[in-house]
């Protein structure tokens, strides 16, 4: 077990697949002599060379398409996009393209590709540098989305996503990258689609992803010095997300809270209430809750920031009105 | 050209137009669902370059693609069962006319985006370059196409890298019911030249011009991997759609297209080179046979069954 950062832990994922599988290859912005805006890619320029690791010209349609076409002639591309809004210039390749070839060429092929790209605020990076779009991947039938919240996951599901055989989406989020943690020593994929209960709980639910994970642990701390145990889950991967693990956690806590840095309206949250509230309509002691931004572009300045981004008290908030 | 390989290449030609007539009629029938864009007076830029092509080049390919996918060697009776939405069909009746594919022949996919194959071609040819066997990719796109943000960020990389593709541009005049002339402020040629790609035009209707441009063209870039423009002036007979009337095209304009038509042109050049007219018959005749088995395999072919309808969205089923 080695104490990793959650960067180098996607680093450390890229250069073990890369061995692994010579197809393997890294296409993105500023990804191989400046090792990437956020050092994801570091040194694995001079280590496997610029015929693995392409930098590429600012232009994120182009290389997310180059990802479909390679995918589609043998390769495993993984693109790097700088940050996650700037996927909205690659949307038709992802969306039209890399997510419908399997199902509208009958089957023929599949197009493994990932694309890697982080999310999330706290940075102070503005409205064009902050965003939280996974609900967008998730809402499109043959990609896939997986969210690590910890080192470990960071290097677990990448591997998974580069070993899959159809297109993942990897988000990651910028203000967890100087974020340690465990590696275990084994070093092994960790399936998507399966979430992990972070701390188990009798009372109520918190279901997470990606930096509110660690909010919902300081949520159920607060809560546990009331007397009150809160599950705490990790999703780990949204599409597909873990509906078993989360009614199985709702049978035995009845009471439901979904918190995401999302904007909260029409997000992944919405999807994971609206399951169980028809799959565990019984189970429901109280309304099911959602913690998420609030429904305006991420601001700038700090105040406004720290404002805008949900944090533990809002969960606990949220936890409270369920529960009451 | 020796005449047994113009007759070749006109073989190939008469396949596309018969089947694109025999689809039409189809189509007027109420046996073609959706839309149908097609590529009637255009078939000599797809068979011109595919002649220079093996099956493990990569193509792709847009909304009028028929022509590319045929020329590429994929099967009629699949071909005509996609079109048709049956189970039988190359992509299980899922894709139809704009999605066909046969990624066992290089053939990377019809479009509907216009464009969009730009990248994915683009991204093949990376793939094949890094693969080191010299094959190459090729991508058809229209004028239209032009205008589209991705051609220019593909011509970019394609020349930065030193990408085996080659830019096949059908110029046939027409962004959907505009002139393209009314679209672009540039030309082809001149966006090559900015981009330092080597550009070739040729009169996209005679067949034996767009080969041995074709053939030059990828057995350079083989060799030495390096992106090339090919430019064809064609011509669509047809709508943008079948059902489009093309009221905005003068009529005069439409039936002087039968002068350039491809098909006649590779048919007069056989006769110079000694062809006969009986030999014309007799491809006729064979091509004729051969898509009206297509066709009738298709009309009697099972529809999709409702029961498959979340099939291959995925490769495994995960979670």
């Amino acid at each position: 077990m080695a104490e990793i950062r959650y960067i180098k832990a996607v680093n450390q994922a890229l250069a073990d697949a890369m061995e692994a599988d010579p197809t393997v290859f890294l296409i993105g912005e500023d990804i191989g002599a400046a090792g990437g805006s956020f050092k994801a890619t570091r040194d694995l320029l001079e280590k496997f060379g610029p015929e693995r690791v392409y930098d590429s010209p600012i232009s994120e349609a182009a290389i997310t398409g180059m990802a479909v076409g390679a995918a589609l002639t043998g390769m495993r591309p993984v693109v790097e996009i700088m940050f996650m809004d700037f996927t909205t210039l690659s949307m038709d390749m992802l969306v039209n393209q890399a997510a419908k070839a399997r199902s509208m060429f009958g089957g023929q092929g599949s197009v493994p590709m990932v694309l890697r790209t982080p999310h999330g605020g706290g940075l102070n990076a503005g409205p064009q540098h902050s965003q939280c779009l996974e609900a967008w991947f998730a809402h499109v039938p043959g990609l896939r989305v997986v969210c690590p919240s910890n080192p470990a996951d960071a290097y677990g599901l990448l591997r998974a996503a580069i070993d899959d055989p159809d297109p993942v989406i990897v988000v990651e989020n910028k203000a967890l990258y100087a974020m340690k943690g465990d590696l275990p020593d084994d070093r092994e994929p960790i399936e998507i689609g399966k979430g992990r209960i972070v701390r188990p709980g009798r009372d109520a639910t918190v279901v997470s992803y990606g930096a509110a994970v660690a909010m919902a642990e300081t949520a159920a701390e607060t809560m546990a010095e009331e007397g009150i145990e809160v599950e705490v889950i990790d999703l780990r991967s949204i599409q597909p997300w873990d509906e078993d693990l989360v009614l199985e956690s709702l049978t035995r806590t009845h009471n439901l809270v979904v918190a995401h840095e999302a904007v909260e309206a029409f997000g992944v949250g919405a999807e994971i209430v609206a399951r169980m509230a028809d799959i565990g309509f019984d189970q429901l002691d109280g309304p099911i809750l959602r913690v998420g931004a609030p429904f305006a572009p991420s601001p700038f300045g700090k105040t406004l920031e720290d404002a805008y981004r949900p944090d533990a008290s809002r969960i606990v908030a949220a936890l409270r009105r369920t529960l009451a | 050209m020796k005449l047994e390989d113009r007759a070749k290449l006109h073989r190939q030609m008469l396949v596309i137009r018969r089947a694109e007539e025999r689809l039409q009629k189809l189509f007027s029938d109420g046996h073609v669902p959706g839309f149908l864009h097609l590529s009637i007076g255009q078939e000599a830029v797809p068979v011109g370059v595919s002649q220079a092509l093996t099956e493990r080049d990569t193509v792709s390919s847009n909304h009028r693609g028929h022509g590319h996918t045929l020329a590429k060697g994929v099967d009629l009776k699949g071909f005509f069962a996609e079109i048709l939405g049956k189970a039988t069909g190359l992509c299980k009746g899922r894709g139809g006319s704009m999605h066909v594919a046969d990624l066992s022949k290089g053939m990377l996919g019809a479009n509907g985006i216009v464009g969009a194959g730009l990248p994915i071609t683009t991204g093949s040819a990376l793939a094949l370059k890094m693969q080191g066997q010299g094959h190459v990719a090729v991508v058809y796109f229209g004028d239209g196409a032009l205008a589209e943000g991705v051609l220019h960020e593909c011509l970019n990389l394609a020349a930065l890298w030193k990408l085996p593709i080659l830019f096949v541009c059908e110029n046939n005049g027409w962004s959907e019911f505009s002139p393209t002339e009314r679209q672009l402020a540039t030309s082809l040629d001149k966006l090559a030249k900015a981009f330092g790609i080597q550009y070739s035009a040729v009169d996209g209707n005679v067949v034996a011009e767009v080969a041995a441009a074709s053939t030059r063209l990828v057995k350079a870039m083989r060799k030495t991997p390096a992106p090339a423009i090919l430019e064809c002036s064609t011509t669509r007979v047809r709508g943008h759609f079948e059902g489009d009337r093309q009221d905005y095209r003068d009529g005069d304009e439409i039936a002087s297209l039968s002068e350039r038509d491809p098909i006649r042109l590779s048919a007069s050049a056989m006769a110079k080179a000694g062809g006969t007219p009986e030999m014309l018959a007799e491809i006729a005749d064979a091509v004729d046979a051969e898509i009206e088995a297509a066709t009738q395999a298709a009309l009697e072919a099972p529809l999709p069954s409702s029961a498959d309808i979340l099939a291959d969205v995925y490769t495994k089923v995960a979670g």
